[in-house]
Parts: structure tokens; C-alpha cells; sequence
């Protein structure tokens, strides 16, 4: 019965939305205003939505079995927290999410832009729903949620058990807050390209968008990371792999775009550049779903392999593309007022985006050339973590740089660029900060030490604008956040140890300056596994640290996790993970020490808080 | 004569474009480096010659009673059931590596019956296993 509900809903909700997509369209052609109906429809088809989306919920708390994503994802034995985030931990309920949000936020965008051009926003309702019917009819003919299996089994084959877990409980829906934040982006651009609005106002409605989404976004990959790190057992927390390169890309462009927009809101140029920012955003984002879903990318979130799904997300990606590039060389035609090469606020910005777009090239063709190689050739390769490094760490160097400097040019041209003492002092202060900081190293000291040189001379620069009142608040905060982030992921990269040993309960070993003591191990049966504590203590000098490592035996399905005792404080983690094979009585242990972990974790919330700030400013 | 202008704009493009050619060439250098090969133990045997301080995966099945464990390593067997190769690795294993189930290890080929793997891969849960694997296990 509720899966009639659930379905038949989100039937009428793909009606509703052929329908405003043609009555919007007529409106548009007729120069109507946009009336009471398109208001109600968008309304009711949030409703549908929602309904469709609770129905699924309901299911998965109630396990109603009878239904397939159910039966496959979930378990009567699993804690009520994971019955509700199974519900998007699979691939048909994450679809359903996705639209829901999409729905939502075509609501708020009628909502909230009842101040701007009319066509505009009928417009903007008009491609919106493009997208919408478009995910409705890929989720009603090739992954509906709602399908039956007869006769009802008895009881459910479990959620993944490495997909039970706090972090990932909210990572999908954040993120895709984000993805779909990019939608009204998207079709707001189509909207303005075609009614000839972008200018200053539009400026302002996009940015608010893309801060929206940018928050989401970098919160999203920030929790999917912190996922990775304690819960994979990876041993860090960025491995460029294929999934998380796809959540990077757009908020390359998001970020690009953000900084980008000011320009147009202030100064009325790059109108162009803006618009092919805005596109490329939810290009990206829809294509990141596409890779993530359709099985082709190597990654622990591929869930199902079924090739019709993708290539109806591929169908449609060409679509969206085509209509992009259509409308944007049909109504590319601005006026460019002579672009200035001064010393100039401008410039900076523009500089920002050249080498956003340069790493996300990077990423992009890291990504995706192996499957271009094994659809071209059969050969199968994958790109190793040093592709990226090689080519995106030199350039943080002048990145960085100009960034600190960037934020002290002025809006059209520089008069005079003073040079400083102050600054000239912070540079010397942070080369010499980096020189102790790299005595001790013996590979790539030069390198190195310009690398954290360049990190620091930011973080003090943006230290010291903490108190500059010229700026914004947001922009303080965010870029303040930037430097550290950057600074603590350096230096957790060089100064990260790790060992690792395998050994019997009771013994004691010696590695370099480390004493290993496998103390015991006990057994516990809890909720819906079994879980196995092992007791091991480490000595370093006179440091002493005692780990309570876990290894958790799932019955549905049957797997083990690895549960990493992780000891945190401000400046250092350690971390101690443990696994076992069958048939051996060694337990295989890994210690890792992890430099700044904390401070990563709390430069990407603080980033986050900036865009917050941001959005208060453009909401006040 | 062009003037003062003009050149400078010409200046200005032909600046972007050796950027934009360096770049490339750096891109694809790079990935010409980084890149790994996933190859087969069947594969290997047939390699011409062996790349010795390149990176390669090799998948397969774990070969049953193979794997042993010492106190500073683990060693095991890959196979695709028709050659075989012995793969040695120190460092933590995943969850799920277990005999005859897929794997897949990456490093160092030391000659072709013997690879120093830096990283293992295995499947992550019954439904899942990284393609790699399954296209291993689909040519036995």
C-alpha cells in the first residue's frame, strides 16, 4: 500500500512537472507574469516529492521487506539510525533525495526571487523542471524505489556495514545539497542568457546560490574525508581517488565562480566567463552522479553496475550540454567593456580562476583518461596520487602567494602598490619560520621550505587582515580557513610516520624508537555484530599510549570492519588500526602518527563558516 | 607597423599559449609516469620485458592455503587459474582479503613470479568488488 502511495505520487509529480515546464514556457513566449498556478504546481510538487520520499522512509524504518531496495539494503536487526539513512545509502533512494532537494530548491528559488525580472524567473522555473523530469522519468524507468518483490522474504540482506556510521549517514544528503544546489545555478543561467539579464542583479541572485552550494558542498566532501580517514582505514584522509576527485571538480568551478560573480556584481564585466562558470558547475556536478552511479569508476561507492542507467544519465548529460551550448552561442553577445591589464582587484580574480581551472583540468584529466584509455585501447590503468601531487603542489607556490597579495589590490586599478615594510617582514619572518621548520628534512629542503614559506606568509597575511575592516567578514574568515587548511595539510604530509607489524597476543616488539606491547584481546556481542577488542600499548620515549583497536564481525552481510582507535588532540593524531586473517593467530597492526589531522577537520568547518557569513551579508 | 596595442595584446597571446602548451606537456608527462598498469599473472608472463621501478596491478583470486603471515610480512598467492604469481606485502590488509576471493595488488614487479606489493585492494562486500577484480575473475 505505501509503496502504491510512493510510487503514484512521484508518477503525478513527473505530470506535474511536464506540465509547468510546458506552462511555463507558454508564459514565457506570451510575456505573461508568473501566475498563481506555476506557484501551485511547484508547491504541489515539492509535496509529491516529499510524500513519494517519506513513503521510502516509512519502508525502511517499518523494513517492509516487500519492497526491493529495502530487501536489499537493509535488516531488522539494524539500530534505527541506519534504517533512516539506509534509506539514501542505496542507489534508488539516493536518486529519490537528489530530487527532493531539487524540487525544494526550485521552491525556494520562486520563493526568494520575487524581487528580480519576471521572465527570468519563469524562465529559470521552465529549465528547472527540464532537470526535474528528466531525474523523475530515469528514477520511474530504471531505478524506482518503490519495487515489489513477491512473495515478501522474511528478512533483508543488511546495509553495508562500512556505510554505518555517523559521518556517512549525513555525508550523501549534504553533498547533494550541494550538486543540486549548482541546478538553479544552471538554469538561471539559461534564463538569464536567453532574456538578456546578466547583469548586476542576476550577479547577486547567483551568488547566493553558489554560496549556498559551496557550503554544502565543502562540508559534504569534508565528512565524506573524515569518513575515509577512521572508517576505511585508509590511513589519511585524501587518496584522489576517482569518487572524491568528482565532488572536487565542482567546487574548483563553485569556488571559481564565486569570485568571479563579485567581479560581474561590481564592476559589470566578464559577463561571458561568468555564465560558462555557472554551466560548468552542474555539468560537473551531473557528471560526478554519472561516474558515482553508473559502475564505470573503481570506488567504494559504486553501487550497482547496471549499464541502461548509464547510459540514460549520459543521454541526458549530452542533452543538458547541448542546450547549454546552443543557448550560449545563440545569445553570447555582451557588451566587453576594454578589459583593463592594470594592478587591479579584477586581475586578481581573474588570476584565481586561470589556476582554479588549471587544477581542475588536472583532476579532470586524471580522472577520466583511464576510462578513455580502456574504451579506446582495452588497456586498464588507474592514476596514482602522484600525478596529482606533482602537478597541484608546485603550484599552490605562486597560488598561494597571490592570493595574499591579490586581496590588497583595489577595484579597477592600484594606484600606487606600496611596498610595505610590514609585508616585507612578514615574508622574511615566515622564510625563516619555514627554514626551522624544514632543518630536520633531508629530501626536497629547497622545495619545501618555499612551499611552507609561501603557506605561511598567507596564513600571517590573513592573520593580520583579521582585524583589516575593508574586507568582509566572510572573505577574513574563509581565507583564513584557506591557509590553514593549506598549511596543515603540508605539513601533515611530511611529517605523517607509520609502521606497521603483525604479532601474537602478549608479545613485545621493538621498531625504531617504539616499543610495541599486544597486551590482550576480548570478544562482545553488540547490536547487530560481534565485536573483537584488542588492548595494545606503545611506548615512545617516554610517551606512553594505550589503543583499544576494533574489529567488528557483521552476520548481514557477512563482513568485517575495522574500527581504528584514534587519539586526538590540537596538533597530533595517533592512530592504531587492526585486521586479521583466517587461520593465522598474528593480529596484522598499523600505527600511524598524524601531524594537524585536528586542524584540518576545523579549517574546513571554519571555511564552511565563512560562506555562512557570506550568505547572511547577501540575505540581509 | 603595428601599433603599441596590438603588440602588446600579440605579446599577451602568445604568453597564454606557451603556458597553455607547457602546461599539456607537464599534464601528460606526469601522467605518463603515474600511470599504472592492471595486468594479469597470464599477462605478466607474456610482458616482453619487465619494467622494474614502474608500478603494476596484478588481480586475481587469493590461491587456496597460500597466504602466510610472519611477524613483519604477509605473503600470498594471485592467480587466474592458469599462471600464478607470488606476492609479498608488509602493511595492513583489507577487511575483506581472504583465500579465493578477488584481490588486487599494486607494486613492484621483482621478476615474473614475484611481486613487492605496496597496496592491496580486495572486495569490499559480497556485492561489490572493484571491476578490476571482476574482470579478472570473468576471463578464468
Amino acid at each position: 500500500m505505501l509503496n502504491l502511495i510512493g510510487n503514484y505520487s512521484l508518477v503525478f509529480a513527473l505530470i506535474t512537472s511536464l506540465i509547468l515546464a510546458v506552462v511555463s514556457f507558454i508564459n514565457f513566449k506570451s510575456n505573461k507574469s508568473l501566475d498563481f498556478n506555476i506557484f501551485g504546481a511547484v508547491v504541489l510538487q515539492f509535496t509529491l516529492i516529499c510524500v513519494s520520499f517519506f513513503t521510502l522512509i516509512f519502508a525502511f524504518i517499518y523494513s517492509d521487506f516487500n519492497n526491493a531496495a529495502v530487501y536489499y539494503n537493509s535488516h531488522t536487526s539494524k539500530p534505527l539510525f541506519y534504517k533512516i539513512s539506509g534509506t539514501w545509502g542505496n542507489h534508488e533512494g539516493s536518486l529519490l533525495l537528489w530530487v527532493l532537494v531539487l524540487s525544494l530548491f526550485t521552491l525556494i528559488f520562486l520563493f526568494k526571487s520575487k524581487k528580480l525580472f519576471n521572465s527570468f524567473r519563469i524562465l529559470t522555473i521552465f529549465f528547472q523542471q527540464i532537470i526535474t523530469s528528466g531525474f523523475l522519468f530515469f528514477i520511474l524507468l530504471l531505478s524506482n524505489p518503490f519495487q515489489l518483490i513477491l512473495p515478501t522474504p522474511n528478512e533483508g540482506l543488511g546495509l553495508n556495514p562500512i556505510l554505518q556510521d555517523p559521518a556517512l549517514a549525513i555525508h550523501p544528503p549534504i553533498l547533494y545539497l550541494g550538486y543540486v544546489g549548482s541546478s538553479i545555478i544552471f538554469s538561471s543561467s539559461l534564463a538569464a542568457l536567453t532574456c538578456k539579464y546578466v547583469n548586476k542583479d542576476w550577479a547577486a541572485e547567483i551568488k547566493k546560490w553558489s554560496l549556498i552550494s559551496w557550503i554544502f558542498l565543502t562540508i559534504g566532501i569534508m565528512l565524506g574525508s573524515i569518513w575515509a580517514y577512521y572508517e576505511l582505514g585508509w590511513g589519511g584522509f585524501w587518496f584522489w581517488d576517482p569518487v572524491e576527485n568528482v565532488s572536487l571538480m565542482p567546487w574548483f568551478c563553485l569556488t571559481a565562480l564565486l569570485h568571479c560573480s563579485s567581479v560581474l556584481e561590481k564592476r559589470a564585466t566578464l559577463q561571458s566567463w561568468t555564465i560558462i562558470l555557472a554551466l560548468c558547475t552542474f555539468i560537473l556536478s551531473m557528471s560526478g552522479t554519472f561516474l558515482v552511479r553508473s559502475g564505470i569508476l573503481n570506488s567504494v561507492h559504486t553501487f550497482a553496475n547496471d549499464p541502461e542507467r548509464g547510459v540514460f544519465v549520459l543521454i541526458f548529460l549530452t542533452f543538458l550540454v547541448l542546450i547549454s551550448l546552443f543557448l550560449y552561442f545563440k545569445f553570447n553577445n555582451f557588451e566587453s567593456k576594454p578589459k583593463s591589464f592594470f594592478l587591479s582587484r579584477e586581475t586578481a580574480i581573474i588570476m584565481n580562476n586561470w589556476f582554479m581551472m588549471y587544477f581542475l583540468a588536472v583532476v579532470l584529466v586524471g580522472t577520466v583518461y583511464p576510462i578513455f584509455l580502456e574504451v579506446f585501447t582495452a588497456a586498464k590503468i588507474s592514476v596514482g596520487p602522484p600525478y596529482f601531487n606533482q602537478l597541484i603542489i608546485p603550484f599552490l607556490i605562486p597560488f598561494l602567494v597571490l592570493m595574499a597579495l591579490g586581496t590588497k589590490l583595489d577595484w579597477i586599478k592600484t594606484k600606487k602598490f606600496k611596498l610595505n615594510l610590514n609585508r616585507i617582514a612578514i615574508l622574511i619572518l615566515s622564510i625563516l619560520i619555514s627554514f626551522f621548520i624544514v632543518r630536520n628534512l633531508n629530501t626536497k629542503v629547497l622545495f619545501l621550505s618555499v612551499l611552507i614559506s609561501a603557506s605561511l606568509y598567507l596564513l600571517l597575511i590573513s592573520i593580520i587582515d583579521l582585524k583589516n575592516q575593508k574586507f568582509k567578514w566572510s572573505q577574513r574568515i574563509s581565507h583564513l580557513a584557506f591557509s590553514i587548511l593549506v598549511i596543515s595539510i603540508i605539513l601533515n604530509s611530511i611529517f605523517s610516520e607509520e609502521f606497521s607489524v603483525n604479532m601474537k597476543v602478549g608479545q613485545e616488539k621493538i621498531i625504531s624508537n617504539s616499543t610495541i606491547n599486544f597486551e590482550k584481546i576480548s570478544k562482545q556481542e553488540v547490536d547487530n555484530y560481534t565485536s573483537i577488542k584488542a588492548e595494545i600499548e606503545i611506548k615512545q620515549n617516554e610517551n606512553k599510549l594505550i589503543f583499544y583497536p576494533e574489529l567488528r564481525l557483521y552476520k548481514t552481510p557477512e563482513t568485517i570492519t575495522s574500527e581504528a582507535d584514534i587519539k586526538t588532540n590540537l596538533f597530533n593524531d595517533n592512530l592504531l588500526v587492526v585486521n586479521y586473517l583466517k587461520g593465522s593467530d598474528y593480529l596484522n597492526i598499523r600505527y600511524q602518527k598524524k601531524p594537524f589531522m585536528f586542524l584540518i577537520w576545523f579549517s574546513a568547518v571554519m571555511l564552511g563558516l565563512g560562506g555562512i557569513l557570506g550568505l547572511r551579508d547577501k540575505l540581509k | 607597423m603595428y601599433g603599441k596595442k596590438v603588440k602588446l595584446r600579440l605579446l599577451f597571446l602568445s604568453l597564454i599559449l606557451v603556458v597553455l602548451i607547457l602546461t599539456i606537456y607537464l599534464v601528460l608527462k606526469s601522467l605518463e609516469d603515474n600511470v599504472v598498469y592492471f595486468i594479469s599473472p597470464t599477462e605478466i608472463k607474456e610482458l616482453g620485458e619487465i619494467e622494474y621501478n614502474k608500478k603494476y596491478r596484478v588481480g586475481g583470486m587469493v590461491k587456496k592455503n597460500s597466504i602466510s603471515m610472519s611477524s613483519d610480512q604477509i605473503s600470498f598467492t594471485i592467480t587466474d587459474f592458469k599462471n600464478e604469481i607470488d606476492v609479498k606485502f608488509s602493511g595492513i590488509m583489507p577487511n575483506l582479503f581472504s583465500e579465493e576471493k578477488g584481490v588486487v595488488a599494486e607494486g613492484m614487479l621483482k621478476d615474473k613470479n614475484f611481486l613487492e606489493a605496496s597496496k592491496i585492494l580486495a572486495k569490499h562486500d559480497e556485492n561489490y568488488m572493484p571491476p578490476e577484480v571482476r574482470e579478472a575473475l570473468k576471463e578464468k
